[in-house]
């Protein structure tokens, strides 16, 4: 190959990339590493009209978060959110592709759609019907639960039930993306796999156990880690279904987050829940690396 | 039929149930007459069939003017971002210079920083542009995508370079290698980076919420999530809402969502 002079080589891609990137650099990280700085001062609504208002505080707003109970209780109903949302996710959406995925099936395309639909549709929009369907007194679910003898259960009104209620419509609304992806996952196990497991006389159980499962670890360290980090920025749910009560029962970090931030301008201390935020996600990618790794030297 | 087969499909009916229902409920519920669907047991089919909700929402209320600002901000997003995307994606697939795998990696890395991080400054970045409450102020963030940049970068990669070097024999610039002949061969990529834009604009809630705080500038679940609080006790009026805000998405989706589907395993297709 001929050596192209400088002005060549950079021209192009220069052109080509720099609308893109330089949106990028200034829409994204120019606001990362403002919002970095911010989270060190005491940026507020008075610094919202003149930004010399704001001073640097150090790591106050860090030491105060830790010392908030509202930001504890944020931090414990976003846990709890993702840590029985995303296994629940999982188990439902690896379920239903093993059912769809399955030879007997008829009409597999259709029940894939119907399962599907949950997934494309408006968030707020599905969250008010849902609100509807969880009503004490005439909605869907204490209906179908009063069929079975259950008794009225105020699901969005009783601090005990409101973040269960908005885990089932987690998982009501994302399992068909992880199904999709679990099903691709099926279709690449090499079917040899199961014809000599047969041939050895291994049940059906046996061979999920000992090849589906396995095989399928990649796709499911994948599944987990954006269920995962889609499922810690739980925000739309409470603040259109419960505005985070009955009394903080489900009030999330980034709900926590958007009040601070846009409802009392208290910025600064906005920014470093961010941070916070980003720190936990980041560890959970970082594990999830590891784990890839792990499973795909398998 | 086997004893497997019938539970096999019991199951999947009953899972397909669970997840048609609420939207069988909320249309229904849209055309039952004020207090209907307040009633206990909850009925499935309206008694009798009524427009008055919806025709509520259109004359009495603002949802035409939503309407118009969700589909004015999706279809210009997803245009500019398809352009700017396919440029970036291009570049990163088919040129060479020095530094292109650091940079791309870069990129790649900062898709793991939350959208939320960026909104505080970006609101003062909006507000010292004077673009709160702008359609701008909600484009221009959305523009570039990371993702975007990925998807296409890695279709185009797949396309021979032997059709690039012997259109540059020909004497065709950069510029026209990139219009006329890589869009054109990717234009399923394009299909489905648009679909995912499109949909994910249209849903989109938080940054909406925060930059578009006047009425008329409202996005359908801004609009929605504001009226859930005003009109709680109007069953039927918000379920015609959400009627209205979910359907453009689905009819969209229905339309194309083989490109849909299949962006998700592309996507999910890891290096």
């Amino acid at each position: 190959m001929k050596t192209k002079p400088f002005f060549k080589v950079w021209m192009s891609p220069t052109l080509f990339l720099a609308p893109a990137l330089s949106l990028i650099a200034v829409f994204f990280f120019i606001p990362v590493v403002a919002s970095f700085l911010m989270s060190f001062t005491d940026f507020d609504i008075y610094s919202l009209a003149d930004s010399s208002n704001a001073r640097f505080v150090g790591l106050e707003n860090y030491k105060n978060l830790l010392s908030d109970p509202l930001f504890w209780k944020a931090m414990r109903n976003t846990l709890y959110f993702v840590f029985i949302g995303v296994p629940l996710s999982l188990i439902f959406s690896l379920a239903t592709a093993l059912l769809l995925n399955s030879k007997l099936i008829r009409f597999m395309s259709l029940f894939r759609l119907a399962y599907f639909l949950p997934v494309v549709t408006t968030l707020v929009a599905v969250a008010v019907v849902w609100r509807y369907i969880y009503h004490p007194s005439f909605g869907l679910v204490n209906y179908l639960l009063s069929l079975i003898g259950v008794g009225t259960v105020d699901w969005l009104g009783n601090p005990k039930w409101a973040m269960p209620a908005l885990i089932l419509m987690a998982v009501w609304k994302n399992f068909g993306y992880n199904m999709i992806i679990f099903i691709a996952g099926l279709q690449n196990i090499p079917p040899e796999l199961y014809e000599s497991a047969r041939i050895d006389g291994a049940g059906k159980w046996q061979e999920f156990l000992h090849i589906t499962l396995p095989m399928l670890m990649p796709t499911t360290v994948f599944v987990s880690i954006i269920t995962i980090i889609g499922y810690f920025q739980l925000f739309a749910e409470p603040y259109v279904m419960t505005q985070g009560g009955p009394m903080n029962a489900t009030l999330s970090i980034v709900l926590l987050m958007y009040q601070e931030g846009f409802r009392w301008w208290r910025m600064g201390y906005s920014a470093s829940l961010a941070f916070v935020l980003f720190l936990i996600l980041f560890m959970a990618t970082l594990v999830q690396l590891r784990l890839q790794k792990h499973y795909s030297g398998v | 039929m086997s004893a497997n087969k019938i539970l096999i499909h019991v199951l999947a009916v009953t899972v397909a149930l669970m997840t048609l229902i609420p939207f069988v409920w909320m249309v229904s519920a849209s055309f039952m007459q004020q207090g209907e669907a307040n009633q206990f047991p909850p009925r499935l089919i309206p008694e009798s069939f009524s427009l008055e909700h919806y025709l509520r929402l259109f004359i009495s209320m603002n949802i035409v003017r939503y309407f118009l600002n969700s589909l004015i901000l999706s279809a210009s997003i997803t245009g500019l971002s398809l352009l700017v995307n396919s440029m970036a994606g291009f570049a990163f697939a088919k040129f060479h210079f020095p530094g292109k795998e650091s940079l791309f990696k870069l990129l790649l890395a900062a898709m793991i920083i939350p959208a939320q991080v960026t909104m505080l400054p970006l609101f003062l970045m909006m507000n010292q542009l004077g673009l709160i409450n702008s359609y701008l102020g909600v484009i221009i963030p959305g523009m570039a995508s990371i993702f975007g940049i990925f998807l296409i970068r890695q279709y185009i990669s797949s396309l021979p370079d032997s059709l690039i070097e012997a259109a540059r024999l020909d004497g065709a610039s950069d510029f026209q290698i990139y219009w006329k002949i890589v869009l054109p061969l990717a234009k399923p990529i394009l299909v489905t980076l648009g679909l995912f834009t499109f949909m994910g604009t249209w849903n989109d809630f938080m940054w909406p919420l925060i930059i578009m705080t006047r009425e008329n500038m409202y996005t359908l679940p801004v609009a929605m999530a504001n009226l859930s609080g005003e009109h709680a006790q109007d069953t039927e009026l918000m379920m015609a809402g959400a009627v209205i805000t979910v359907l453009p998405v689905i009819i969209v989706f229905l339309a194309l969502q083989r490109f849909y589907i299949e962006g998700i395993m592309l996507g999910s297709v890891k290096e």
